[in-house]
């Protein structure tokens, strides 16, 4: 983000204090899940025949699927039924009426990432007037985007206003028959974001959830849609650093790219959500599906992640690479603390001539917390040249955790160059012991050195985002060095 | 593991398990016939693995599990093709003991034992239950490697009728290496053989053993080895397996390996023949200051399928293990590796350290590889790599600006890729007579050996 686009930001946020009362229908759907249900949602959505034909197939496809077994993750049986599947913009009255409901743990969590006060509010949940929906910046930056012909807006708005790029893209990456949780999603997605960059234009900033209006509190099954089309460029940022307070504990979201000859997308993600007490209770289940599609010559899709959140993370930003010379990229730290469980990685398909990916992880396990590391590189037949080289690093703060990495490689291809590299180690009692006789408190030093284990993905994070991440990751970590 | 119920898995075996369990004479002792009971039971629940099972996904093992392969009779009538194979397994200038199996059988009149220091047991098992060894293989045989392992185990647990057991008692030191040499040679139908071995090296003992199979080509068969070792306090054992199936044969094999404090354990594999072969190898390192060592080179061309998963527990703290692994594939030969380590809570200071490398030489070949660690314990130092790649053509004109021929280049290459591997073989004959083996196989001149 740059500074600009910042001081544009506090300025929308300060608009806040004058905030103006938005009426909020509330609308819910009966419990439990079924094809009445499906046909609801699309009927309260007004959503074209087509797409609720592709909701209830996957629905369809969906009943005929079990649910995975294989992560490397612990949790009691989800039982579908007994859950909302749609529900509008809660109204008030719903949430905490003031801060002082707030766990206070939280709040103290925001002074450390130096929250503005009332943002702190909206990111509790407190049921305050309408959030984000500052209609001044935001038309300021459509108006913006609308000149170079960029399409940004939620995937509701998209469908009604764009339904023929929709229906073209919709599952072109994640078909609704990919996994459970992606046929889930497809039945009863309830809203998220749509962008298309048209040929040849270069978004000039920084798409970002901050401010994208009337697709925020998208629920528990997002859909994010994006497409470069040739030559362009887009950098998306997804998340926020603060722990979001969330009523739904299953959130099974798919991101879908396609980036088009010649054009790159880059893909942000900071996922701070709520990660249960000390003790393990509660906490949000992150099951989700993202892949993008380097479809052109010369493509390039770049995944950032970093994790802090969720009682269980479970997820593996993809890039298949069909064009020639395409390019894909997965950069991430993970960090479990207490009992989170994270079981995250990669796939990277090469399918196309000279094709290229790296992978840089960083998984960070202390208290309780189980990291998994699990990767594939597949090197098809006719991937002629492609090369791969992984690297996945964790480091273990306490004796409790533990770290897991189960990286699978498939090469068809002689001409494939595949490397791989993991190490797992502690922070080295001499570098603690280097540190702190320099007058560095044993926690500020594990900070630093924690912060330096993540350099290399940091380093891709648009710089702003960078720094929140580093100050996220140091309070994620209190309490676990003793 | 789960493994898909496959209710007919143990039917085929049935009949002759049945005839196995009512021959009093087959009987061995009551251990071994629950042991063959438990391996039965366990078939039938379990099934043979497929696809389906996370640990056998990348390996068919169908056309075994269809093969409907039994052990044969007990048959004398090869007699010429059984001494042509044993000369060609022969490690020329090798001075060892050697204990002989003719299609699972063993064969005292072939194997050479002469010279045994005393006290040290080599031979058959059913030899080891009639002599004053009964308790001790009653008390580990299944213990180690149980039948629940997987289903070939199971299976293997249910067939036992013979296989090596070697004991070396406390201090003693085996002069010379001890070769358990398992010949397959035709008979009419399709056959299965199930050695089942064990193998106990008592506290400080020490001894080196190469374990070979080899089998008469066209033969069609299936071997299905259990291996027991258990290595005990101060120990220390080199184990080389030199596996030279017919080419049309299947084998899997399952080898456990216990070590118990400050024992050292180097098990070398080596791999050249078979259709379909499976090997499972793990070390359990049970005591402190123990060192253990997985090395292994397979080579395989043609339609040949090789999957290799070792795995290596870290149980307590203080200890080492190195594992170097390397495939060489050609034509539509297709690879599997799959490496664990695993590093239990108590284990702290472990240093592991695992690397992984394939040498693709065609465009048709494949390779899964699957390094894995899983880590309970903070204060260790654990890395795996694994490598997939070709033949670097700089290095091959680097050969051919001095003078020579491409194809002799590669060759070449190809060998010092392999002989990262072979010259750790500590036995000089046998590290001579398996670069020859590669050598051959990649049609180079012998004598690029130096």
């Amino acid at each position: 983000m740059t500074t600009e686009t910042n001081q544009i930001e506090e300025l929308a946020l300060r608009e806040y204090k004058y905030g103006f009362e938005t009426p909020v229908e509330v609308e819910t759907v009966p419990k439990g899940l079924n094809e009445d249900i499906i046909r609801m949602i699309s009927a309260k959505k007004q959503e074209p025949d087509w797409l609720l034909e592709w909701r209830l197939k996957a629905f369809r496809h969906w009943q005929t699927m079990t649910e995975p077994k294989w992560p490397n993750v612990k949790y009691p049986p989800i039982d579908y039924q007994d859950a909302y599947y749609y529900a509008a913009p809660k109204g008030v009255g719903a949430g905490p009426k003031s801060l002082d409901e707030v766990d206070p743990e939280i709040l103290k969590t925001y002074e450390k990432l130096g929250i503005p006060l009332h943002e702190r509010e909206i990111l509790a949940g407190v049921a305050v007037d309408a959030v984000f929906d500052s209609v001044s910046v935001a038309t300021t930056f459509k108006d913006k985007l609308r000149d170079l012909g960029v399409i940004f807006c939620s995937f509701s708005e998209a469908v009604q206003e764009h339904p023929d790029l929709v229906r073209k893209y919709l599952g072109s990456v994640v078909p609704y028959t990919d996994n459970f949780f992606a046929a889930l999603n497809s039945a009863v997605f309830s809203d998220g974001s749509f962008c298309y960059v048209p040929k040849g234009v270069r978004c000039p900033m920084e798409l970002s959830t901050y401010f994208r209006i009337n697709a925020k509190n998208t629920g528990q099954f997002e859909r994010t849609l994006i497409i470069a089309d040739d030559g362009a460029y887009v950098s998306y940022l997804e998340g926020c650093t603060a722990p979001m307070r969330d009523e739904h504990q299953l959130h099974a979201a798919v991101v879908e790219l396609v980036a088009m000859d010649e054009a790159t997308i880059k893909y942000s993600t900071v996922q701070n959500w709520y990660p249960g007490d000390k003790e393990g209770r509660g906490g949000i289940y992150n099951f989700v599906t993202k892949r993008g599609k380097c479809a052109g010559r010369n493509s390039k899709i770049s995944w950032t992640q970093v994790e802090t959140g969720s009682a269980i993370t479970w997820k593996y930003p993809s890039c298949v690479l069909l064009g020639e010379n395409s390019v894909g990229e997965f950069y991430s730290v993970a960090l479990t603390n207490n009992f989170q469980q994270a079981d995250t990685g990669t796939k990277m398909i090469h399918i196309g001539r000279n094709t290229r990916s790296t992978i840089v992880s960083k998984g960070i396990s202390a208290g309780r917390g189980q990291n998994t590391y699990r990767g594939q590189v597949k090197i098809m037949r006719n991937a002629v040249g492609a090369r791969n080289f992984s690297q996945c690093d964790s480091m273990l703060i306490g004796d409790r955790c533990g770290a897991h990495t189960f990286p699978y490689i498939e090469v068809q291809n002689a001409t494939g160059t595949v490397e791989h590299e993991a190490s797992t180690s502690k922070i080295g009692e001499d570098q603690l012991f280097y540190c702190r006789q320099r007058g560095i408190p044993t926690e500020d030093a594990v900070n630093m050195i924690v912060n330096g284990f993540c350099k290399e993905v940091f380093r891709e994070l648009p710089m702003e985002f960078a720094v929140e991440a580093q100050k996220l990751l140091s309070v994620s970590l209190e309490g676990s060095v003793g | 593991m789960t493994s898909v119920i496959e209710n007919n898995a143990a039917e085929p075996y049935a009949a002759y398990f049945a005839g196995l369990m009512s021959d009093p004479l087959a009987g061995l002792s009551h251990a071994i016939r629950n042991l063959r009971r438990e391996g039965f039971s366990r078939l039938e629940e379990m099934g043979f693995p497929s696809q389906e099972d996370e640990d056998w996904r990348f390996l068919n093992v169908s056309p075994i599990v269809r093969g409907r392969f039994l052990p044969p009779p007990p048959a004398a009538a090869h007699e010429g093709e059984v001494r042509a194979l044993l000369d060609s397994a022969a490690i020329a200038g090798l001075d060892s003991y050697r204990v002989v199996f003719v299609n699972g059988r063993f064969r005292k009149d072939l194997s050479s034992l002469a010279g045994l220091p005393k006290a040290v047991f080599a031979g058959s098992l059913a030899e080891a239950l009639a002599s004053p060894l009964q308790t001790r293989v009653e008390e580990h045989l299944g213990k180690h490697l149980a039948p629940k392992f997987n289903g070939f185990a199971a299976l293997n647990a249910a067939m036992i009728e013979d296989g090596a057991v070697i004991f070396v008692p406390r201090g003693g030191v085996l002069d010379k290496p001890l070769e358990l040499v398992f010949v397959s040679v035709p008979v009419e139908n399709p056959f299965s053989t199930h050695p089942r071995n064990l193998v106990l090296i008592e506290p400080t003992a020490q001894a080196s053993v190469i374990e070979t199979y080899i089998g008469e080509p066209g033969a069609a068969y299936f071997t299905n080895a259990a291996t027991e070792v258990l290595v005990s306090e101060g120990a220390r054992l080199s184990w080389y397996k030199v596996q030279r199936e017919a080419q049309g044969a299947y084998h899997v094999a399952a080898t456990q390996i216990v070590q118990e404090r400050d024992s050292t354990v180097a098990h070398l594999a080596l791999n050249f023949g078979g259709a379909i072969v499976r090997n499972d190898i793990n070390l359990y390192i049970g005591g402190e200051g123990a060192t253990g060592v997985l090395d292994g080179l397979y080579m395989i061309s043609g339609r040949q399928w090789c999957d290799t998963h070792t795995r290596i527990d870290h149980a307590k703290p203080n200890c080492e293990s190195h594992e170097l692994y390397k495939g060489i594939l050609d034509d539509n030969a297709r690879g599997v590796f799959n490496g664990r380590i695993y590093v239990h809570q108590d284990a702290q200071k472990t240093d592991a350290k695992q690397t992984n490398q394939t040498l693709l030489l065609s465009d048709t070949a494949q390779i899964n590889a699957n390094p894995q660690l899983e880590i309970f314990a903070d204060d260790v130092k654990c890395t795996h790599g694994a490598t997939i790649g070709q033949i670097d053509e700089d290095h091959v004109f680097y050969l051919q600006t001095r003078g020579i021929p491409k194809d002799e280049a590669k060759s070449l290459l190809t060998y010092a890729f392999a002989n990262d591997i072979v010259r750790r073989i500590a036995i000089d004959p046998l590290r001579v007579a398996v670069e020859k083996i590669v050598l051959a196989a990649r049609e180079a001149p012998t004598d690029f050996v130096i």
